[in-house]
């Protein structure tokens, strides 16, 4: 087994523990930080399944990589900045949580 | 001298280098805007003009492996003209909708929509796996900001969990962008198809299943639809036009060029599923817009339902069926657009008139707010698949491609589906013939109203030009795009 | 009934997983064509770094939108009507003060560094941006104001906009010269980039800067 694969196989598990995490928690922030794991992992699946070039990565898949990064903080920045104005106006950083919601049996 | 192909990269440099523009710009703003409708509009009917022929233009001047692609056929060139004219109708209703204590709104609303006017060209012309996934990032952005842009708790609220949905949908898109990158060596969505057809390994499967799942996540295909209503029925009514008409359109289109392109080796198993699922969409869709008893609901409702329709139509688009089934998908597209975006106009317009957002608070516009019913309703018959709108021309070939593939119940559910459409919209105009009960009469002129019939005109209009359209089409239905 | 649902969550999420192994340990990879095209096209690209290459020519227009992207958040945030502005704090902490006094021109040159190194090594726009706005959250904890006081949010606007206007400024001049789009003439490219990696730097380390509350 190459390095290579190993991040590929480490980043199929990241992006697998971060959706669980982005399912499992309500709170915005605890969401944004598994979305920012799942994210990682893609970039290692992408790094390490890159065609190879001897000894140097693949100069696109980094430059995909940087461009993803990009993206992910923009898409990070954007929902801390809602989720900051919903606190303001009174509402539940913490989506869909059974607090918030009427018809959960968890609540009695 | 312009090389002839630049039309491509001009017409997503325009809209954003105009939103740039606005950012800056303080008074002019509102004649800055009107300049530029009019320019890329004609744009696109410039691109119209190539009557489908295949236009194609290099970034950079790097060939295609190397560099990016932006390309143009007849699919892409009238869902770029369809845009263009809903983009127009929502920018001018925002002129209206957006001023006096909402003029702040409206300053910030003007370089977003430009920003979303060039994402959803630069999706509608990309030749290129990543840059597919950027521009569909742009527009997820754009939409959640759009949709927030209220402010009040619900519509954050909404924007949000429709953020969330989206990002996971972008990073299973994005996975399988990674696995398909692996297994290819390219980005090039030529180049794909040719290495997968030459290929075809399990590992494309999975990659297949996270870009099309991810995708109808973000097209909100039932049941993944939760977070639509509340998102597009919050917004705006300029906002929810363009959200409800060309933002989940861009992802189904990029499911449809994926479809017919890299992923058409693997499409077999697939397209059942999605059939089922649209189906379902159909239905349920069409049932919970018949229930809603909020004008704005009703509408979001319905766009599940006609998203169900572009997604039965994969399990279509196979044997003696194929070409009318591709034909009457990119109609029933470009019809729903026009429609849906004519529709929350004019919504907007009775809501504001009526002072409430209930079905039953619009009794007596039918007089009061003349255009805007008629709008709801020329959009409704154009929705509901009846003669001589470019809906009926779409439905028609969709059922007429079940009839060809002999798929029975997919006929028989399209069918009950334009009968639930006919129901929910007969249930609102018929109340705006109701008497009204007081004659409140709040301040509110017909603008709003006449905007919103424009488009839903055009929907109309759309349906005395389908000929022109199907013979744009013919290249595409033929050759599936790309090969 | 939440027990059952984050079981299942867990379930799907360990099916899910172990697909993506299998998946990526039974990928059957082409031969490396595109790395050697881009070896092959870095000579006429203006820069000797193939990863900036990649971004700032060969897929320039990728990044293009992606700074298109990066405008959405700081856009969005501002058109959003708050109810107080966000109090300026200043911490009075003399280890933060210390701190920044070294820390920030430390990296404002280091952000210089990164800007021109990216040209042959790792680095360029989107590192040199990422410094500077964490010199620029630094020196907002250490002293509670860190953007001269007449560059205001409206002010600030034609900077957060620079670096996406110079990229579609120098691909409108492409286009109306008659070349394809961000097409940089093989000798000027090196000067191209620079241009738009320096406007860059400025408007992302602001856009990033313009994130925090």
């Amino acid at each position: 087994m190459t390095s290579a694969l190993g991040y590929a196989i480490a980043g199929a598990l990241l992006v697998a523990m971060g959706l669980a995490a982005m399912l499992l928690h309500h709170h915005l922030v605890r969401r944004l930080i598994a979305f920012n794991i799942m994210g990682g992992g893609v970039f290692l699946v992408l790094l390490g399944l890159a065609p190879g070039h001897g000894e140097q990565a693949d100069p696109v898949a980094q430059a995909l990589i940087l461009t993803g990064i990009v993206v992910a903080v923009a898409a990070t920045g954007l929902a801390l900045a809602l989720a900051r104005r919903l606190h303001q106006a009174g509402g539940d950083v913490r989506l869909d949580h059974p607090s918030s919601r009427e018809d959960d049996d968890d609540q009695k | 001298m312009i090389r002839s192909d630049a039309l491509l990269p001009i017409l997503v440099m325009l809209p954003l280098s105009l939103a740039l523009l606005l950012l800056l710009s303080g008074r002019w703003g509102r004649f800055l805007s009107l300049a530029g409708m009019v320019l890329t509009t004609a744009l696109a009917a410039l691109l119209l003009s190539h009557g489908g022929q295949p236009l194609h233009h290099a970034m950079g001047g790097w060939p295609a492996p190397l560099g990016i692609g932006l390309r143009a056929d007849g699919l892409a060139t009238l869902m770029v003209m369809m845009t263009a004219l809903v983009c127009s109708a929502a920018l001018i209703y925002g002129e209206y909708w957006f001023d006096g204590a909402k003029a702040e709104q409206g300053r910030q609303f003007r370089p977003l929509a430009w920003l979303l006017w060039a994402g959803v060209n630069a999706l509608l012309l990309a030749d290129d796996l990543f840059n597919l996934y950027v521009t569909l990032e742009l527009l997820t952005l754009l939409a959640a900001g759009l949709a927030a842009l209220m402010a009040t708790q619900a519509a954050l609220t909404a924007a949000l969990r429709y953020l969330m949905v989206a990002l996971i949908a972008s990073t299973a898109f994005l996975l399988g962008v990674a696995l398909l990158y692996g297994a290819t060596g390219t980005l090039a969505l030529e180049l794909i198809s040719i290495r997968v057809a030459a290929n075809p390994q399990p590992v494309l499967v999975v990659a297949m299943a996270l870009m099309v799942g991810g995708l109808a996540l973000k097209a909100a295909l039932f049941p993944l639809h939760g977070w639509l209503p509340p998102a597009h029925g919050g917004a705006a009514p300029p906002v929810s036009a363009l959200l409800s008409a060309l933002v989940v359109k861009a992802s189904f289109y990029v499911v449809l060029r994926l479809w017919m392109g890299p992923l058409a080796p693997l499409t077999g198993g697939v397209g059942p599923v999605l059939g089922v699922l649209g189906g379902m969409a159909i239905v349920w869709g069409g049932w919970q817009a018949l229930r809603q008893h909020n004008l704005k609901m009703v509408v979001a409702y319905s766009t599940v339902a006609q998203m169900g329709y572009l997604f039965l139509a994969f399990d279509l688009l196979q044997g003696a069926g194929y070409a009318s089934a591709l034909n009457g998908m990119v109609l029933q597209a470009v019809a729903h657009g026009l429609a849906k975006g004519a529709m929350f106009l004019a919504a907007g317009a009775l809501v504001v008139a009526a002072g409430g957002y209930r079905v039953d608070q619009l009794q007596g516009m039918a007089s009061r707010q003349p255009l805007a019913v008629t709008a709801l309703a020329v959009a409704g018959i154009s929705l509901a698949g009846m003669p001589p709108t470019a809906g009926f021309a779409g439905k028609w070939l969709l059922l007429q491609a079940a009839w060809l593939n002999g798929q029975w119940l997919w006929l028989a559910v399209m069918l009950a589906g334009s009968l639930l459409t006919a129901s929910y919209l007969l249930k609102v105009v018929a109340v705006t013939f109701l008497p009204a009960p007081v004659a409140a009469s709040v301040g509110c002129g017909q603008r709003l109203g006449g905007v919103a019939l424009m488009l839903a005109l055009l929907a109309l209009l759309a349906g005395f030009a389908v000929m022109p359209m199907l013979q744009l089409l013919a290249p595409v239905a033929t050759t599936g795009g790309w090969l | 009934m939440r027990v059952v649902a984050h079981r299942l969550i867990v379930a799907g999420c360990t099916v899910v997983g172990l697909a993506l192994v299998y998946a990526v340990v039974n990928v059957q990879g082409p031969a490396p064509d595109l790395a050697l095209a881009v070896s092959g096209a870095l000579a006429e690209s203006g820069v000797s770094h193939p990863v900036t290459a990649v971004l700032l020519n060969f897929r320039a227009y990728d990044t293009l939108l992606e700074v298109a992207v990066m405008l959405v958040a700081p856009l969005v945030a501002a058109a959003l009507p708050t109810t107080a502005p966000a109090p300026a704090k200043p911490t009075n902490d003399p280890v933060l003060q210390a701190l920044a006094a070294v820390a920030v021109p430390l990296a404002l040159l280091l952000a210089i560094y990164l800007l021109l190194i990216g040209a042959s090594r790792s680095g360029g726009a989107f590192h040199a941006a990422a410094v500077l706005a964490g010199a620029l959250v630094l020196l907002q904890l250490a002293t509670g104001r860190s953007l001269p006081a007449w560059l205001t949010p409206t002010r600030q606007q034609p900077l957060l906009i620079l670096g996406l206007a110079l990229f579609c400024a120098v691909g409108w001049l492409s286009l109306l010269l008659g070349g394809y789009f961000l097409g940089y003439p093989p000798a000027w490219a090196g000067v191209m980039i620079l241009v738009i990696e320096s406007g860059l730097t400025l408007s992302l380390a602001l856009a990033l800067w313009r994130l925090m509350p």
